[in-house]
C-alpha cells in the first residue's frame, strides 16, 4: 500500500481510518473503563423498579381524573426528561400512579424525586430560630468565632438556616462578594451564614452564654429568635420543633398563598434544624421558566440550581427583592420553599431584575440535578406519598430478547452471505463497515445508558436491526456508483474517486431526511416516541460517520492494491463481469458520461 | 452470472423495466392494496393496554412463575396480550387490556380457581394508559411538523413535484402498513407505533435515493431530444434498481429473520408485532419509491409546458430516427452515433434481444402520457 502522503489526489485515507480507529477504541476503552459494558435495557426487557404513588389531598374532590392525568404527564417528564429512559407512568385505580423505571443509570435518584410535589415558593423571611440544638463546644465558642467564620463563609453561601448578623469584621468581605453577584443578577445565599452562624445570631439578640445553656426548644426559640414573628403565628412558631421529624411538615396553606406560614430547614454544616416564620408568597414556582443545575466554580459554593423566570416572574421577583433589600436582618432574606421546606434563604442587597436566581444549599450533584429537574417540569397538582417501591420482572419474557437476538444474528449472517455473493471482495468492506458501526452503536448506547439514562427496549432493538439496512444502503449506493464508473471503462482508482462525489450527495441528502425526522420528533414529542427519535438520529449520524471515515477511505486504500485494481474476479470489481465497455468503445463512453454529468 | 449482467444491462438501459410507462398498473395495484388496507382500518385497530389502559390484578403467590401466570392469563383472556410481571416481594402483577372486554369479576374468579388462591386475595384495579394522549398528540404534532419541513426541504433541494410525490408515497406506505396491521388483527403496542415511525423514516429515505438518481438523469433534459422526461426518469429508476433491490434485500433479511424465525419460534408476541410492521413497511417502502413515487413524479412533470414540448420534439426525432435505423438495419450496419438513443441499439453486447421491444414501446408512446 502506498503511503497516504504520496497520494494527495485520493485524499489521506489513512488519516480517516486512524481517526475512526482511535474513536472506536477510545469509546470501547471508555466503556470498559467506566464499567458500563452493557446497554441499559428497558422495563420490557430487563424489568426495573416500580414505584406506587398515592395521591393525598385535604380536598377529596381534587383527586380526580384530570388532576391525575396532569400528574402523570409531569411525572413522565420528570423520570424521562431526556426522553430516552423508557420509563413508564400510568394511573392505577383512582388515586395511584405507577412509575416503572428501568434499572441502571440514575434510577435511584429518579425514584426518590419522582413523587415530590415540587411546589416552589419564594417567601420573605419574617423570623427564624434554631431548634433542638444541643449546644456543642463549637457554638459555645461563638462570640469570638462569629466574625471570622462569617468572613470566610462568604464563598460557601450555603442554604444553611443561618440567622446572619452582619458582624462588623465580616461585612467588608461579605458585601464585596455580594456586589460581584449582584452584577450577575443572581440571588445569592447569605454569605455570612456558616457553621458558626447560630452562635453568631445569638450574639445580638441574646447573651452568647444563653446558647450553650439553653437545652429546650422553647427556651432556644425565645433566646435565639431573630426578627418578628407575626402575632397569629406566634404560638405555632414557638411550639414548632423542627428537630422532631414528625413536625417537619408542609405547613403552607395551599388555598391561601398570601398567608404567613412556618417552615423548617436543615443546615447541613452545623447539623441544626431551623424554623422559620415566612410571609406570603412573593413569587410562585410556576413563574420559573427554566431550571438547571450548575457547578459554581467562582464562589466555590458547589452545586446550585439556576432559575430563569418568566416575564411575570421576573417582575415579581425584582419588585420583591427591591422591597426586601431595604429591610433589616433577617427580614431582608428570601426563603426558597420547596414543598414546605426551606431549601435556601439568601439575603438580598438590592433589587434583582435580571429575571434569574439561583438556589444554593450544599447540594450534591445529584440533588441539584434532581431539583432542577422537578422545578423545570412544574409542580404536581396533588401531593403524593410513595406507598410502595418494588422491583419488577421484565414485561416480556426473556425469550423475546433471546429470540430477537438469535433472529438478528441469523439476519446478519444472511446479509453477510448476500454481500459476499453479490459484492465479493467489496462485500468484505461492507461487512467490516457494519461491524465498525455495530461496535460504535453498542459502545455509545452503553455509555449513554450511564450518562443520560438511555434505555434500550425491544422496539429499539428492532430499530437497530433495521438500521443495518440503512447503513448497508450507504455502502450499496457507493459500490453501485463505483461499478457504474468501472462499467464506463474507468480504471478502479479513478472510478473510486469519481463515484464518491455522486454517492456522497445521495447519502447526505437521504440521511439528512432521516435526521430531520429524528430531530423534529425528538424536539416535539415525549416518551417512547422521543426515545425512538433519539435512536434514529444516533444511527443516522453513525451511518454518515462510518461511510465518511471508514468505507470511503477503506475503498480508496483497497483500490491501490493489486487484487482490486486489476479487477480480480473475486474483488467484485471485475470490469469484464461488470460488462464494462472494451477500451475501443472509450470514445463513446466519454460522450455519454459527459451528457449525464 | 446473470444477476451481475442484469446489473450491467439495467445500467446501460439494455434491459429496462418500464415502471413509469406502466403506471396505470402500479396505480391500480396500489389503489387496490390501499383500498383493502382502508377496509382494514375501517374495521378498527386493536389498541393495546398501553393506549387504552385496562385492569391490573395483583396476587401474592411467590411460587407461581411468570410463565405459568402468563399461560393462565392468556387462557382466561383468550389472547396473548396480558402483561405479566413479578415483583421482588413475590407479587404477580397481571395487566389485561380493556380491549379484552373481560369483566374484572370474571377474571378474578377464573384466576383464583386456576392458581388456587382466594378471590379476595386478588387485588383488581383499573389501570390507566402508559402511552397517554399527550404522547400521541405530541407525536402527531411532531409528524406534521416533520412532514411540512421535509416537504419544504425536498421542494428546495429537488422540486415541489418530487416533494409531493415523495409525500404521496409515504402516506401510501403508512396506509398499507397500518391497514394490513388492522386486517391481521394484531394488537397495536408502542412497539408497533415505533415500527410505523421507522417505516416513515425508511420510506422517505428510499424515495430520496431514487429521486436523486432521477434528478441526475433528467438534468438538462430539455436540451436534448432523445428521450422524454418519463423515459429519462425510467432509465434512472432502472439504473438504481440494483441498488434498490440490494438495499431492500439487506434491510428485509434481518427483519424476515425476526418475523419468521424469531416469531416462528415464539408464536405471537411483541417481536412478531414489530417485525410484521417493519416487514410490510419496508417492502411497501421499496415498492412505492419505484412504482408510485417516480411514475407520479413523471406524470406531474409531463404536465409542464417545456416537458410537453420535449415530448413532441422526441416524437419527431424518433420518427426520423426510426426511418434511419430501419435503413441502417437493412444495410446491416449499426449506426454508431453519439447520442443516448444509440446506446439502446444493438451493440454486440448482451441483451440485444430486449431492445427492439423497448424501443418500439417507446416509439408507441412518445409523450409518456397514456
Amino acid at each position: 500500500m502506498a503511503t497516504p502522503k504520496s497520494r494527495p489526489r485520493d485524499g489521506y485515507p489513512g488519516r480517516a481510518l486512524a481517526l475512526i480507529l482511535v474513536v472506536t477504541v477510545g469509546l470501547v476503552a471508555l466503556m470498559f473503563g467506566t464499567g458500563y459494558k452493557k446497554p441499559r435495557l428497558g422495563i420490557d426487557l430487563a424489568g426495573g423498579t416500580s414505584v406506587t404513588l398515592t395521591a393525598k389531598s385535604d380536598d377529596p374532590s381534587a383527586i380526580n381524573k384530570s388532576n391525575m392525568d396532569i400528574a402523570v404527564g409531569i411525572i413522565q417528564k420528570r423520570v424521562n426528561g431526556m426522553g430516552v429512559s423508557e420509563a413508564e407512568v400510568q394511573t392505577q385505580g383512582s388515586s395511584n400512579i405507577i412509575v416503572n423505571i428501568p434499572d441502571g443509570g440514575d434510577s435511584q435518584a429518579s425514584v426518590e424525586k419522582v413523587g415530590e410535589t415540587a411546589k416552589l415558593y419564594f417567601r420573605p423571611v419574617l423570623a427564624l430560630a434554631p431548634t433542638g440544638v444541643t449546644p456543642s463546644p463549637n457554638t459555645a465558642a461563638t462570640p469570638s468565632g462569629s466574625a471570622a467564620p462569617s468572613g470566610s463563609a462568604s464563598p460557601k453561601a450555603t442554604g444553611s438556616a443561618a440567622p446572619s448578623t452582619p458582624a462588623t469584621a465580616a461585612s467588608p468581605s461579605a458585601s464585596a462578594s455580594k456586589a460581584g453577584r449582584a452584577v450577575s443578577g443572581a440571588l445569592m445565599a447569605d454569605p455570612s451564614s456558616s457553621a458558626s452562624a447560630p452562635a453568631g445570631s445569638a450574639a445580638p439578640s441574646a447573651p452568647a452564654s444563653a446558647a450553650p445553656s439553653a437545652p429546650s426548644a422553647a427556651d432556644m426559640t425565645a433566646a435565639l429568635t431573630q426578627g418578628t414573628v407575626p402575632a397569629d403565628l406566634q404560638q405555632q412558631f414557638a411550639s414548632l420543633d423542627c428537630s422532631v421529624p414528625a413536625q417537619r411538615q408542609n405547613y403552607q396553606k395551599s388555598n391561601d398563598p398570601n398567608a404567613a406560614t412556618v417552615a423548617c430547614s436543615y443546615d447541613a454544616e452545623s447539623g441544626v434544624w431551623y424554623k422559620f416564620a415566612l410571609g406570603g408568597v412573593a413569587v410562585n414556582g410556576q413563574d420559573v421558566a427554566k431550571a438547571q443545575a450548575a457547578y459554581d466554580t467562582q464562589n466555590g459554593t458547589g452545586w446550585q440550581v439556576l432559575l430563569n423566570f418568566t416575564d411575570a416572574g421576573s417582575k415579581a421577583f425584582a419588585d420583591t427583592t427591591g422591597k426586601l433589600a431595604a429591610q433589616p436582618q433577617p427580614a431582608n432574606q428570601f426563603a426558597i420553599v420547596l414543598d414546605g421546606k426551606v431549601v435556601s434563604h439568601p439575603y438580598v442587597q438590592s433589587a434583582i431584575s435580571g429575571g434569574s436566581a439561583q438556589i444554593s444549599g450544599s447540594f450534591s450533584q445529584e440533588d441539584a440535578k434532581a431539583l432542577a429537574n422537578v422545578l423545570s417540569f412544574g409542580a404536581l397538582p396533588l401531593d403524593f406519598v410513595q406507598s410502595d417501591v418494588t422491583t419488577v420482572s421484565p414485561q416480556l419474557g426473556g425469550e423475546q430478547l433471546q429470540a430477537g437476538l438469535v433472529a438478528g444474528l441469523i439476519g446478519m449472517a444472511l446479509v453477510v452471505v448476500y454481500s459476499l455473493i453479490y459484492y465479493r471482495g467489496l462485500g468484505l468492506v461492507s461487512i467490516a463497515g457494519l461491524v465498525v458501526s455495530a461496535i460504535l452503536t453498542y459502545a455509545i448506547m452503553s455509555l449513554l445508558g450511564a450518562g443520560i439514562g438511555f434505555a434500550l427496549n425491544l422496539p429499539a432493538v428492532c430499530g437497530a436491526i433495521v438500521a443495518i439496512g440503512i447503513t448497508a444502503d450507504s455502502f450499496i449506493v457507493y459500490f453501485e456508483r463505483i461499478r457504474d464508473e468501472v462499467r464506463e471503462g474507468a480504471p478502479l482508482k479513478a472510478a473510486v474517486q469519481r463515484a464518491w462525489p455522486r454517492a456522497r450527495r445521495t447519502i447526505l441528502v437521504s440521511d439528512f431526511v432521516s435526521f430531520l425526522c429524528a430531530a423534529v420528533l425528538y424536539l416535539v414529542s415525549v416518551g417512547k416516541v422521543q426515545g425512538f427519535a433519539f435512536t434514529l438520529g444516533l444511527t443516522t449520524l453513525l451511518d454518515v460517520v462510518v461511510i465518511f471515515l471508514f468505507t470511503k477511505p477503506m475503498i480508496t486504500l483497497l483500490a491501490r492494491t493489486k487484487f482490486f485494481a486489476s479487477g480480480h474476479p473475486w474483488s467484485g470489481l471485475d470490469p469484464k463481469r461488470l460488462g464494462a465497455r472494451p477500451p475501443i468503445r472509450g470514445g463513446r463512453r466519454r460522450s455519454a458520461t459527459a451528457k449525464e454529468a | 452470472m446473470s444477476l451481475r449482467n442484469i446489473g450491467h444491462r439495467l445500467y446501460q438501459g439494455e434491459v429496462s423495466f418500464d415502471f413509469v410507462g406502466k403506471r396505470k398498473i402500479w396505480y391500480s395495484l396500489s389503489g387496490l392494496i390501499v383500498a383493502v388496507a382502508a377496509i382494514g382500518l375501517a374495521m378498527g385497530l386493536h389498541l393495546g393496554i398501553e393506549f387504552k389502559g385496562g385492569s391490573v390484578y395483583t396476587v401474592h403467590k411467590p411460587d407461581l412463575t411468570i410463565s405459568q401466570a402468563k399461560d393462565i392469563a392468556n387462557k382466561i383472556t383468550n389472547s396473548t396480550t396480558p402483561v405479566v410481571q413479578k415483583t421482588d416481594k413475590g407479587d404477580i402483577r397481571i395487566q389485561v387490556s380493556a380491549e379484552n372486554s373481560i369483566s374484572s369479576a370474571t377474571f378474578t374468579k377464573e384466576l383464583s380457581q386456576d392458581i388456587g388462591v382466594q378471590e379476595k386475595d386478588i387485588n383488581a384495579q383499573v389501570i390507566g394508559p402508559s402511552w397517554g394522549d399527550e404522547i400521541s398528540k405530541k407525536a402527531l404534532l411532531g409528524l406534521v411538523i416533520f412532514m411540512v419541513l421535509v416537504t419544504a426541504y425536498l421542494a428546495i433541494a429537488f422540486e415541489w413535484r418530487m416533494a409531493l410525490a415523495a409525500l404521496v408515497a409515504l402516506i401510501h406506505d403508512l396506509l398499507i402498513t397500518i391497514g394490513v396491521y388492522a386486517l391481521v388483527g394484531f394488537e397495536v403496542t408502542p412497539g408497533t407505533v415505533i415500527g410505523f415511525l421507522t417505516i416513515l423514516g425508511y420510506s422517505l429515505y428510499d424515495t430520496v435515493v431514487v429521486f436523486d438518481t432521477v434528478k441526475e438523469n433528467t438534468k438538462g433534459i430539455t436540451k436534448q431530444s432523445k428521450r422524454t422526461y418519463s423515459e429519462a426518469a425510467n432509465l434512472g429508476l432502472n439504473q438504481t434498481l440494483v441498488r434498490s433491490i440490494n438495499t431492500t434485500v439487506v434491510a428485509l433479511l434481518p427483519v424476515s429473520a425476526l418475523l419468521f424465525i424469531g416469531g416462528g419460534i415464539l408464536g405471537a408476541g411483541t417481536l412478531n408485532d414489530i417485525s410484521l410492521a417493519l416487514f410490510i413497511g419496508l417492502a411497501a417502502g421499496a415498492y412505492s419509491s419505484i412504482c408510485v413515487a417516480t411514475p407520479l413524479l413523471a406524470q406531474l412533470k409531463e404536465q409542464q409546458p417545456e416537458m410537453k414540448a420535449l415530448a413532441k420534439k422526441v416524437a419527431l426525432r424518433r420518427a426520423s430516427d426510426a426511418k434511419a435505423a430501419a435503413e441502417a438495419a437493412e444495410r446491416g450496419e449499426t449506426p454508431d452515433g453519439e447520442d443516448f438513443e444509440d446506446e439502446d441499439l444493438p451493440t454486440g453486447m448482451v441483451g440485444q434481444r430486449t431492445q427492439p421491444v423497448s424501443r418500439s414501446r417507446a416509439k408507441g408512446r412518445p409523450s409518456g402520457k397514456r
